[in-house]
């Protein structure tokens, strides 16, 4: 459940920004080491979090300046700034990984509550991803949020009625970055443990959650695609558990993951006509 | 209200592809004009109306939008002074979103944006109001995104959506190149209409011979450049076809323009 933040940022750059970044990668262990080095370091979990969203966004808006204002290609802006994280991930935490099983953290509360530790924490995964997905959908019916969506449908118009496109590509960089930190706060918490690995295939996952999303829901409007992208990570999480009880071994995990997004892109591609229904913008 | 100075624009300066696109070119408009713009391929219509409205900067010259001076002022900063319709009419539009999305973006050009709702409640009467102008029945359609719209419906609508916020200078780039004849005539009849009910100081660049003769109280037309004739007022009015190819038939060798 906490995955589907991942989509729901992807869905912001990849979607309405039409800007394929790849830092995500980077920035979600970059949320999961802020928030596992502050706890540590005895701070309150809840402003741990609030951090790790900082980080993030700023981890986005340099991947926007690297794009806007260098003109690195978009591609290379995010694998850069996802690189570069690597490094700032292992001085953050100062190793690779830490862990958190034996101290307190945001979750705790939840798992000392006398049931089963899974439920309340799946029904506070669910609020926040829910909470999120509103406020995201609050926000692209904004006057902002008009000019950040036209920024990724028609840069040229909105910028001849007075809209710095630059600025909404950052901003929006910075708000989907700020999304995937969270939840990598959010995950490390949930398994106790924090690794600078964990980012790795972060993008193919969340973009498979959006192609399942979008083929059972339809992505006309902003609602329906972060409902998509919600649906489709719950959807994606239960798809690979019954994979791997039926079988697939989990190192085959993510070759799996990209095999089915390769398809969902690909097929349509190969049945000349019937193009555009899966057609991802930014992909 | 519009003054060129002087304005030179060269591409690929240095190489062996150098073209002068501009060459020192000076003009005044004054407010309430309407001038249609003609010239050939190449002639440098379109270059004109980039640099007024900035997507790119002259490499000499000034450009004053009443008063101010724009030369070098980005593009989204020049919007409140600037209207622009593209010829291809996906450009006017944002195809993704709704038809009062749109409006509301139009509503706010040139404003800073803020966290307010973008379509403020208040004026989708406005917008309804105005779509019933178009006889299309879009007014019932306000919620339908602009993507099921046909061309000549969007090119429309970015018409209107011009009359939203008033811009000083209107600039239109070959806006109804790419609609078949009929539309482009309704497209062109509602450009006249909004341009005279609002006053609005225009420019057209056009490929058309017919329509810049027919059209405004002012034709310049480019060649290479330059500035090949200028007229206005009674001699502009008085103008046929015939009568430019007969002055200018030697420079125009470019057959389409004449069809």
């Amino acid at each position: 459940m906490a995955y589907g933040l991942v989509a729901s940022g992807i869905v912001i750059s990849f979607r309405i920004l039409a800007f394929p970044d790849l830092t995500v990668d980077g920035s979600f262990p970059l949320g999961a080491a802020v928030v596992a080095r502050l706890i540590m370091e005895g701070i309150p979990p809840i402003y741990g979090v609030f951090a790790a969203i900082i980080c993030g966004f700023l981890a986005g808006c340099c991947t926007g300046l690297l794009n806007t204002k260098l003109k690195i290609n978009s591609l290379l802006a995010g694998i850069l700034m996802m690189t570069i994280l690597y490094s700032v991930n292992l001085r953050i935490m100062g190793r690779s990984n830490i862990q958190l099983l034996t101290v307190n953290t945001l979750l705790t509360p939840l798992e000392n509550l006398d049931v089963n530790r899974f439920i309340p924490i799946i029904g506070f995964f669910f609020v926040v991803a829910l909470c999120m997905k509103v406020l995201t959908d609050m926000f692209f019916h904004t006057q902002i949020g008009f000019a950040m969506r036209a920024t990724g449908d028609n840069e040229q118009m909105i910028r001849t009625l007075g809209v710095n496109t630059d600025n909404m590509t950052v901003l929006g960089l910075g708000i989907s970055n700020a999304f995937v930190a969270l939840s990598g706060a959010l995950v490390a918490q949930d398994q106790g443990f924090s690794d600078v690995g964990m980012g790795m295939g972060m993008i193919v996952a969340g973009l498979a959650s959006i192609i399942i999303g979008e083929v059972l829901l339809g992505a006309k409007t902003v609602r329906r695609m972060t409902l998509a992208a919600f649906v489709g990570s719950i959807v994606y999480k239960f798809i690979i558990s019954v994979g791997l009880r039926l079988g697939l071994a989990p190192t085959d995990l993510k070759m799996a993951t990209g095999v089915m997004v390769i398809l969902a892109l690909g097929i349509p591609a190969l049945k000349k006509g019937k193009e555009g229904k899966l057609h991802l913008r930014g992909v | 209200m519009v003054k060129l100075e002087g304005i030179r624009k060269i591409f690929s300066k240095g190489t062996i592809d150098e073209k002068v696109a501009i060459d020192r070119i000076s003009l005044h408009i004054k407010k309430g004009d309407f001038v249609t713009i003609i010239g050939s391929n190449g002639a440098g219509k379109t270059t004109l109306l980039n640099l007024t409205s900035g997507t790119f900067f002259p490499d000499e010259g000034e450009i004053f939008i009443s008063g101010s001076r724009v030369t070098q002022l980005a593009e989204h900063r020049r919007a409140k002074y600037l209207g622009r319709i593209f010829q291809n009419p996906l450009m006017g539009t944002a195809s993704s979103m709704t038809i009062e999305e749109n409006f509301a973006m139009a509503d706010l050009r040139g404003q800073t944006r803020g966290l307010r709702w973008g379509v403020a409640k208040a004026r989708r009467e406005h917008y309804r109001e105005i779509l019933k102008m178009l006889e299309l029945g879009l007014e019932n359609r306000l919620k339908d995104t602009v993507s099921l719209l046909s061309g000549g419906q969007r090119q429309s609508l970015t018409l209107l959506m011009v009359t939203l916020s008033l811009p000083k200078l209107l600039l239109l780039d070959e806006h109804t190149a790419s609609l078949d004849p009929k539309t482009a005539q309704k497209v062109m009849d509602l450009t006249q209409k909004i341009v005279e009910e609002n006053n609005l100081t225009t420019v057209m660049v056009t490929h058309n011979m017919p329509q810049a003769i027919r059209y405004g109280n002012r034709m310049i037309m480019l060649h290479e450049g330059k500035v090949q004739f200028d007229i206005e007022g009674e001699e502009k009015r008085a103008l046929t076809v015939e009568e430019v190819v007969r002055r200018f038939g030697a420079e125009l060798k470019d057959e389409a323009l004449l069809s």
